[in-house]
């Protein structure tokens, strides 16, 4: 990969962990004048290079969170730390890259005009663009595609172009919310490999939002299990899977006897929650 | 997805041309047929009696020769007017958007005052036009075919600007971009398509709006007042074919605009497929 | 498509208390916003002639008011003040009439009325049939669709000196220039909407070996009808814009049309005749819509009803 500049995303130093929550919540107003509580007291550190999913139930947050930690919403309570610095400082210095579970790219522009667009507003100059756009299709494997128009490509090409996209200013952090999920199974599970072999090669740490526990346990290097209404943090368990990881890890023993710990404490009956309730039944009379 | 045009082997050539004509033809020859049987029917009962309401086509096309001189030069400022009301309808209209767009607060005035006109048979101000600007004067015509193209151009251009996926301003907002960048980069392109289609809209309506407002006066060398003068002298045929050339100016507007929007956003027509 | 709840704090869609008011509301929506439309033509016409007019002189009010600019076309002759308007309707239609002039122009309008209607209803059923046709046989919509496209780029309303004089003077040329603007808009947008529906559910209709005209009947048409509604309101503008532009050629003594001739005719002597005639104009125009969006929102009960 090319020598990042300063000022184009702090790829290269990132000071302090990644990201560092501290007490956050949010809570909404809604029209009806009431109010929705998405996320209470949700503390949560990231260590740098780190792959971290997030999943739960509808309603859990999880998005939300996501949107927090890239200062697209402002929480109700609590600090966020991104790169050492408050969430704001780290937007204003494109710290960070975003794929939404749609691709949004603009129909009117190319798919390396699409790729390009953040290098244009970050005001880099003609020549790195160009070297960029290039490596960052390479990347994602679309580079006989670049003058193809997105109505052109399937959803997972396009989809491949917004990861392209989040990634060709070097940020050191990615999110990610629910990137794969309308797409089918098994293009899913072949941009799942993908994205681990991005990871691996440009050493971003990224926070992944996702309605699949297989998803999740395939990619992560910790899962954060959380709980809806209001939306907390319920569990964060240790994915122990080697790397690097292929269609062999989806079918050996430990791959699944991790997804059943996930899925048990989405059901409430995982290990803090057990813990949980025991407190509970000793403690009070 | 474009279908892929592989090279035709030997064996191939002859039913594919075939097939080639057959699509042609399925796709052109029903109007075709429909307007020479038209043509056809409409110059044989017309044919014969001199002085008819509804003149035999080539009758028209003689007057259009013998009364050329006339004819060109009222054509000639007739589209002149609509052109000029256009411009002038597409800037305001534009700017208008663009301000709107720029000030939520506006466009609470604005939304009612473009319901309300869209409501309103503004063609009735014509004669106010006539007499604020002149009924000689062409820009009072301008000024008719200008307030016509005002409103679809304003209520389309802010649509257009407006309503932008939300994701896409997120996606900006992650790029920490200013209020111009989102304009530029997203709004603008956003707002293309729609802006054609107004235009498109409109370029009718300048021509209604020039006409009309010469029928409530004008001098005596513009489409509507031909038209009028030689209705009541008798002569439908010339006014037969002051009428044909209105209607060419305005589908040469029509089709000019078509033609600007296919090089200004190509990336539309293709994304529309083969609409029409 | 993401289930996860963002709990937005604005929401994107407005949700009605009571399946009864919605409609009732709506209508009301639009009429207020019809009011805010007068209200802020009067404002801006006032200020206009504030910053630029003749001077304002109300001794009975103390008014003794001298605009600082001054433009030809806000002199109280061109742009006369909007309350001198509405008192003209008060006034006789002639200097020796018994008549006042609100009473003329309300005659005048309802005569406008009946024929703009006439000519919309006709053009809608036309439009409706044709687009049925073109829809049931393909060959029909290749064969004449690209004249119905065409014609909507042909300014038609020139035609109108034309067409009285071919159908004669009277009601039935003028109606005929209504239906002739009123069918174009509606055909388009019900070939649209006939065609709007999901395919799956046309599918699900075959699959009841349903007839044609059942699936005409029962899917069709209903999907089509918002489609039809957005043309319609732009279609009863067009009507009425017919309906007056057809009067006078068309020798119809008695509707707005005629009226506007005359009053522009006779300008020098009180332009606030034809500004009231335009007035009027303008209401009924308003009034007409408001109908076709009544009609509208009780055909539309009960589905996402739009805004304005």
């Amino acid at each position: 990969m090319s020598v990042l500049r300063s000022g184009m995303g702090a790829g290269a130093v990132p000071s302090g962990a990644p990201v560092s929550l501290s007490g956050v919540g949010k809570t909404f107003q809604t029209s009806g004048g009431g109010r929705t509580v998405a996320l209470e007291n949700i503390d949560l550190d990231v260590q740098p290079t780190e792959f971290i999913s997030l999943i739960g139930p509808s309603g859990c947050g999880k998005s939300t969170l996501l949107r927090i930690v890239g200062d697209l919403i402002e929480p109700s309570t609590g600090t966020v730390q991104v790169n050492g610095k408050p969430a704001r400082r780290a937007r204003l210095d494109r710290d960070y890259g975003m794929v939404f579970q749609a691709p949004v790219l603009f129909e009117w522009r190319s798919v390396e005009a699409n790729v390009r667009l953040p290098l244009e507003v970050m005001g880099v100059d003609k020549g790195t663009r160009e070297q960029r756009v290039h490596d960052m299709l390479e990347l994602v494997e679309l580079g006989a595609f670049k003058k193809h128009y997105p109505h052109q490509l399937s959803g997972g090409m396009q989809q491949r172009v917004a990861i392209a996209r989040a990634l060709c200013f070097q940020p050191a952090l990615l999110l990610m919310d629910e990137p794969f999920g309308a797409l089918d199974e098994m293009t899913r599970e072949r941009l799942n490999i993908e994205v681990l072999r991005i990871w691996q090669q440009t050493g971003t740490t990224i926070l992944f939002v996702t309605h699949s526990i297989p998803e999740a346990v395939f990619l992560s290097t910790r899962v954060v299990v959380m709980s809806a209404r209001p939306g907390r943090i319920s569990e964060v368990i240790s994915i122990d899977l080697p790397q690097p990881r292929n269609d062999q890890t989806r079918e050996s023993e430990r791959y699944f006897e991790l997804v059943t710990q996930v899925r048990e404490s989405l059901r409430g009956r995982g290990a803090a929650a057990s813990a949980a309730r025991a407190r509970a039944e000793g403690g009070i009379g | 997805m474009t279908a892929s045009a592989g090279t035709l082997s030997p064996s191939d050539r002859g039913p594919s041309v075939v097939r080639g004509l057959l699509t042609v033809a399925w796709r052109y020859l029903p109007p075709t047929v429909v307007l020479v049987a038209v043509l056809i029917a409409w110059e044989l009962s017309a044919a014969g009696t001199g002085r008819r309401v509804i003149p035999a086509p080539s009758a028209i096309l003689a007057a259009l020769g013998t009364e050329r001189d006339l004819l060109l030069a009222s054509a000639q400022a007739t589209i002149y007017e609509a052109i000029g009301g256009l411009a002038i309808g597409t800037v305001a209209g534009t700017a208008v958007a663009f301000a709107t767009s720029r000030w939520a607060g506006t466009r609470a005035i604005l939304l009612p005052l473009a319901v309300g006109a869209s409501a309103v048979p503004l063609i009735a101000i014509a004669p106010i036009l006539n007499n604020w600007f002149g009924v000689l004067d062409p820009f009072s015509k301008m000024m008719m075919a200008a307030l016509l193209v005002f409103f679809p151009i304003t209520v389309n251009v802010t649509r257009g600007l407006v309503q932008v996926q939300p994701a896409a301003l997120e996606l900006m907002r992650s790029y920490a971009s200013s209020e111009v960048e989102v304009l530029l980069k997203v709004r603008v392109p956003n707002m293309l398509p729609f802006f054609f289609t107004a235009l498109k809209v409109s370029t009718t309506l300048a021509f209604i709006g020039a006409i009309v407002g010469e029928f409530y006066g004008g001098t005596s060398d513009v489409l509507g007042r031909v038209v009028l003068t030689e209705i009541s002298g008798g002569s439908f045929d010339v006014a037969w074919a002051a009428i044909l050339l209105g209607a060419v100016g305005a589908i040469a507007s029509y089709v000019a605009v078509t033609l600007a929007e296919r090089a200004v956003i190509p990336w539309y027509a293709a994304l529309r497929g083969d609409e029409r | 498509m993401t289930d996860e709840q963002q709990a937005p704090p604005e929401s994107a869609v407005a949700t009605s208390r009571g399946r009864s008011s919605a409609p009732a509301r709506a209508l009301l929506r639009t009429a207020a916003v019809m009011g805010l439309f007068l209200l802020g033509v009067a404002v801006i016409w006032e200020g206009f002639k504030a910053l630029f007019g003749d001077p304002w002189r109300y001794p009975q009010l103390g008014i003794d008011f001298r605009p600082p600019f001054h433009l030809l076309q806000a002199a109280d002759l061109q742009l006369p003040h909007v309350w001198d308007i509405v008192g003209a309707l008060a006034n006789p239609v002639q200097r020796s009439a018994a008549q006042s002039l609100g009473q003329f122009l309300v005659g005048a309008a309802i005569f406008t009325w009946w024929e703009a209607l006439i000519g919309f209803v006709i053009g809608a059923l036309v439009g409706v049939v044709l687009a049925t046709l073109f829809v049931h046989s393909r060959l029909a919509e290749r064969a004449f669709v690209p004249y119905v496209i065409a014609s909507q780029t042909i300014p038609i309303v020139a035609l109108a000196p034309l067409i009285v004089v071919g159908l004669g003077r009277g009601i039935v040329s003028i109606v005929f220039i209504a239906v002739y603007l009123t069918f174009f808009p509606v055909t388009i947008a019900e070939v649209r909407g006939l065609r709007s529906p999901d395919p799956r559910s046309l599918e699900l209709m075959r699959s009841y070996a349903a007839s044609r005209w059942s699936i005409f009947w029962k899917v069709r048409l209903p999907a089509s009808v918002p489609y039809l509604f957005s043309a319609l309101k732009i279609a009863a503008t067009a009507s009425v814009v017919g309906t007056i532009i057809g009067e006078d050629p068309g020798g119809a003594s008695e509707g707005l049309g005629r009226a506007i001739v005359n009053f522009n005719q006779q300008y020098i002597t009180g332009p606030e005749k034809l500004w009231a005639t335009i007035l009027v104009a303008s209401l009924l125009g308003m009034a007409f819509y408001l109908v076709v969006r009544m009609i509208e929102v009780i055909a539309l009960r009960g589905r996402r009803v739009a805004q304005a």
